[in-house]
């Protein structure tokens, strides 16, 4: 059982944390017709949203207040009323989603304020959503944003109390922030397949899965509608996935009445075939032949990949529920989690099979990994890897030097499968062919040679 | 001693630009860049600027002082490279919490400078200050101060915290840094006829390195550059330099003018980007050198340099040109680049049908309309949707732009080069024209163009083909 701890030192070095607004402006952009909006200076926009155009290779609509110094102290609500006036004469969204930064949170900006202010102004602006997040960057991580923006969002938008119209067939899901397009194209199949129909909040799977859009969109290519979020009471469940949706699913499940159940993962044999029971009663129908084959290779893909995961050390650095998610596939697969380091605080982590996990930076993960065959982090982790000389997977965001970030599975029978395969294969790539030193304890023997050709060696008489 | 406020309105007065001479008191102190838009705008801020300048020192130990946003969503996102240290890729932050903010950063940012000399022992320690701690009444010039006395190594203040201005600003504001703490502290070993500086060049994706085997060629020792490829002592020895040469437009020119007053370091303003440009550079440096007293010889083997390389590039681009004559451009780049880009192009055969000018100068925007002709399409403030228009509509057939813009280009199923600061491939020199050529090349003649524009069968009218029933 862990115990987690916390980094004493006063300088972050490499630091594997991002900050609580790009969780916030992420999730944000898994809704359609959206805007995202930092209320702040434009630098903050500007480095959240090249982090995001690195991994998702995507176009990222993402707006600034453009706060000057002066602004800052004044107090911001010209700059937040211009920004909406200005995207919505450029850009026609359907929600403008706010979150506040360092800055704005210092002066104390009442943004909520502010948008009753604005509102009362401007009655055009009727119809066209405005929410507001407070997400200071001095606090918390990029998955805490994340999970505040969903659950601002179903408090403000999703219609109390029972449905007059519910639906048995609908699911909310609510994804956490390491699930990514990929995940929740899989997830979608998946429910369909038991004739269930999913609704994603956030939904990334249609606005950064890489698609071509038919015309040029300055807001995001797609994700759940205001309309979807408004009708979540019509569903019979709510999914959530990954411990930081918990609160969100609450909120949600007060509001509206709809009962859910929380993944705290779901790679894993073990944590599919939970998924499965749930599914196949919620849609009173039995598991599809499909998942059946489907487990029956992921089985089969465990038993070929166990010899490459066993004994092995590795450590890993990531936001608490993808630490959470990997290191127990880690251990299942039979490997020894040897180093854990994570941003922000998770009470499910203490289950996982290590002493210590420390909330921390790459320094801490690459100190620790001394000795590891392993390293499981973000692109950042790339320097770290190098000079451990060990393999790196990467895994989390940003991955900004590999493709296919936003496709990258890691959920149902199937993702595990693929990534048993994935790790499984670097694992091997990276095993030592055997050297006449390799068992050897002792030094090698000095063994003097005094006439290294020889050639009357036959004829030599021993005396 | 220098306050931030004083600062930038020094850096807003510059004898050594013409635009910023023209204007009356009252606009010189409003700045260079318009005033940001909220809600329309995009571009980094004066501590991103900052730390652009400066970020390729590569032997310095970079401390980014402020909440984790700054540095922790940004970090190793730059294409400078080193031929040593690898240490200006390791990140530090003073990841300022809550509590930092309630009482106060400063011995924190202390505490971290300590843990960054006992561990990585830097010749220099940068800090940068950020908008948080800005606004709390961090004072990390006297942290600094304190911190260069008790530990014995420098540690400079980078006052440029995002909230004050735009990129360009923050260029400024480290140049002002530099000036005031680093350059002229330390002697060089020695010193030759043939030292120069140049500033303003990154080094981004080793693009110095195709310019400095044609100086050593030369017997033209590069005392500093300034911040390319950068270690701390060679710029702090830098002002014993015989010329200087300023790169990138106006982002660095206080640190060439303020050399020359001081040092009395003639400099000149030259890019090596484009043949053209990069054999005017050449010369000039040589020049600048053999009237401070070099040999002048040195004037002969420059011309001799000079000749050779271009015929070379030129019988090397001769075999794109014929398939890249008359092909349209569209450029949408910063200041620095558009001019000097506009001419390699032209050196290509190419078309230039558009450029931007969002962060040009006036003088910028002179040499692109000498460039170009009277019918210069220059556009201020290019809307993405426009650009994607002008692409869909093969107004362009290729766009060369920064990353972030990268998929209105792509989307539209065109060709995109990257031309910014996060690139792969380097451009400068003789040896970069022909590279950059020999990239529009590849993009332009890709099969996947072709490829991704196929229909897709249920868009064909035709019936289905396999249909076996009647």
């Amino acid at each position: 059982m862990a115990t987690l701890v916390k980094s004493q030192k006063a300088c972050t070095v490499n630091p594997l944390k991002m900050s609580q607004p790009v969780g916030g402006a992420l999730a944000f952009m898994g809704l359609r017709g959206c805007m995202p909006l930092f209320h702040g200076s434009q630098g903050c926009t500007s480095f959240g949203l090249v982090l995001f155009v690195r991994h998702f290779r995507e176009a990222i609509p993402l707006q600034t207040t453009a706060m000057s110094e002066v602004a800052t102290v004044l107090g911001g609500i010209d700059n937040v009323e211009q920004a909406i006036l200005n995207i919505v004469k450029r850009t026609k969204p359907e929600i403008i989603g706010i979150c506040s930064t360092g800055v704005t949170e210092i002066k104390g900006d009442d943004v909520d304020g502010f948008l009753r202010v604005i509102r009362a102004k401007h009655p055009e602006l009727d119809g066209i959503g405005l929410v507001y997040v407070s997400t200071p960057d001095f606090k918390d991580a990029f998955q805490d944003g994340w999970a505040k923006t969903v659950t601002t969002l179903i408090e403000q938008i999703a219609e109390s109390g029972p449905s007059a119209r519910p639906d048995p067939r609908r699911v909310n899901v609510l994804p956490g922030s390491h699930i990514t397009p990929g995940d929740i194209d899989e997830l979608r199949c998946v429910f369909e397949d038991f004739g269930l129909d999913p609704v994603f909040l956030p939904d990334l799977s249609g606005s950064l899965d890489g698609h071509i859009p038919d015309d040029f969109t300055p807001t995001t290519l797609g994700g759940i509608g205001l309309d979807e979020i408004r009708s979540l009471n019509e569903a019979a469940w709510t999914v959530a996935i990954g411990e930081q949706m918990r609160p969100c699913a609450l909120a949600l499940e007060e509001k509206t009445g709809v009962p859910y159940i929380l993944f705290d993962r779901l790679t894993g044999l073990g944590p599919c075939d939970e998924l499965m029971s749930f599914l196949s009663g919620a849609s009173g129908l039995p598991v599809p032949q499909k998942y059946r084959r489907q487990r029956s290779q992921l089985v089969d893909a465990m038993l070929d990949g166990h010899f490459f995961f066993g004994g092995k050390k590795v450590a890993i650095g990531a936001e608490p529920d993808l630490l959470w998610a990997l290191g127990s596939f880690f251990v299942e697969m039979g490997a020894t989690l040897a180093a854990a380091v994570t941003t922000t605080g998770s009470f499910r982590l203490e289950a996982l099979p290590i002493d210590e996990i420390l909330i921390g930076d790459l320094e801490d993960l690459e100190r620790r990994a001394e000795g590891c065959d392993l390293l499981v982090t973000h692109s950042h982790g790339r320097q770290a890897a190098e000079r451990l000389g060990i393999p790196h997977f990467r895994a989390g965001l940003p991955i900004f030097d590999r493709l296919g970030a936003g496709h990258q599975v890691s959920v149902g029978y199937r993702g595990t499968r693929d990534l048993v395969f994935q790790v499984g294969n670097l694992l091997m790539a990276a095993e030592h062919q055997a050297t006449p030193e390799t068992w050897r304890t002792n030094p090698t023997p000095d063994i003097e040679v005094l006439d290294p050709v020889m050639t009357d060696y036959v004829t030599k008489e021993t005396p | 001693m220098s306050s931030l406020a004083g600062n930038i309105q020094e850096a807003f007065q510059e004898p050594g630009c013409e635009k910023n001479q023209g204007k009356s008191d009252k606009e010189r102190k409003k700045g260079c860049t318009k005033q940001l838009q909220p809600g329309a705008a995009a571009g980094g801020c004066a501590f991103d600027g900052a730390k652009i300048a400066l970020q390729p020192f590569t032997d310095v130990a970079h401390l980014v002082h402020g909440p984790i946003a700054c540095e922790g969503n940004s970090w190793d996102n730059r294409g400078a490279l080193s031929s040593g240290s690898q240490l200006y890729r390791t990140s530090f932050t003073t990841d300022m919490n809550e509590n930092d903010v309630v009482f106060g950063g400063e011995k924190k940012l202390f505490k971290a400078i300590r843990e960054i000399v006992e561990k990585q022992a830097p010749p220099a320690v940068f800090v940068y200050q950020t908008c948080v701690p800005a606004m709390i009444g961090d004072d990390i010039e006297a942290v600094c101060k304190a911190a260069t006395a008790k530990f014995g190594t420098p540690v400079i203040p980078v006052n440029s915290p995002g909230f004050v201005g735009p990129k360009n600003l923050g260029n400024k504001l480290a140049s002002a840094a530099l000036l005031e703490h680093v350059i002229g502290t330390r002697e060089p070993e020695f010193t030759t006829p043939y030292d120069i500086n140049i500033i303003g060049e990154y080094n981004l994706a080793g693009e110095l390195w195709q310019v400095k085997p044609l100086l050593d060629e030369l017997g033209i020792r590069i005392l500093s550059c300034i911040s390319g490829d950068a270690r701390y002592n060679e710029v702090a020895a830098s002002h014993r330099a015989r010329a200087n040469m300023m790169v990138c437009s106006k982002a660095m020119i206080s640190v060439a003018r303020k050399m020359e007053e001081r040092y009395q370091i003639p400099f000149f303003e030259g890019s090596f980007y484009g043949i053209g440009d990069m054999s005017d550079s050449l010369r000039q440096i040589s020049k600048l050198l053999v009237d401070r007293g070099a040999p002048s010889d040195l004037l002969e083997r420059t011309e001799r340099v000079v000749a050779r390389e271009e015929a070379k590039a030129w019988a090397a681009i001769a075999d794109y040109k014929a398939r890249l004559q008359g092909k349209k451009v569209l450029l949408i780049t910063g200041g620095v680049k558009s001019w000097s880009v506009v001419a390699a192009l032209q050196e290509g055969g190419m078309e230039v049908v558009g450029t931007s000018t969002k962060k040009s100068t006036a003088e910028d925007k002179e040499r692109i309309k000498e460039l170009m002709g009277d019918d210069a399409h220059m556009f201020d403030d290019l809307t993405p949707r426009e650009m994607y228009r002008k692409l869909r509509d093969a107004e362009a057939d290729i766009m060369l732009s920064g990353g972030r813009t990268q998929f209105v280009a792509l989307k539209a199923k065109m060709p995109w080069l990257d031309i910014n600061q996060e690139r792969h491939h380097a451009y400068a020199g003789y040896v970069g024209m022909v590279a950059l050529v020999r990239e529009i090349d590849k993009s332009l003649s890709s099969p996947v163009w072709e490829e991704v524009r196929r229909s897709a069968p249920w868009e064909q009218a035709n019936t289905i083909p396999f249909a076996r029933v009647a």
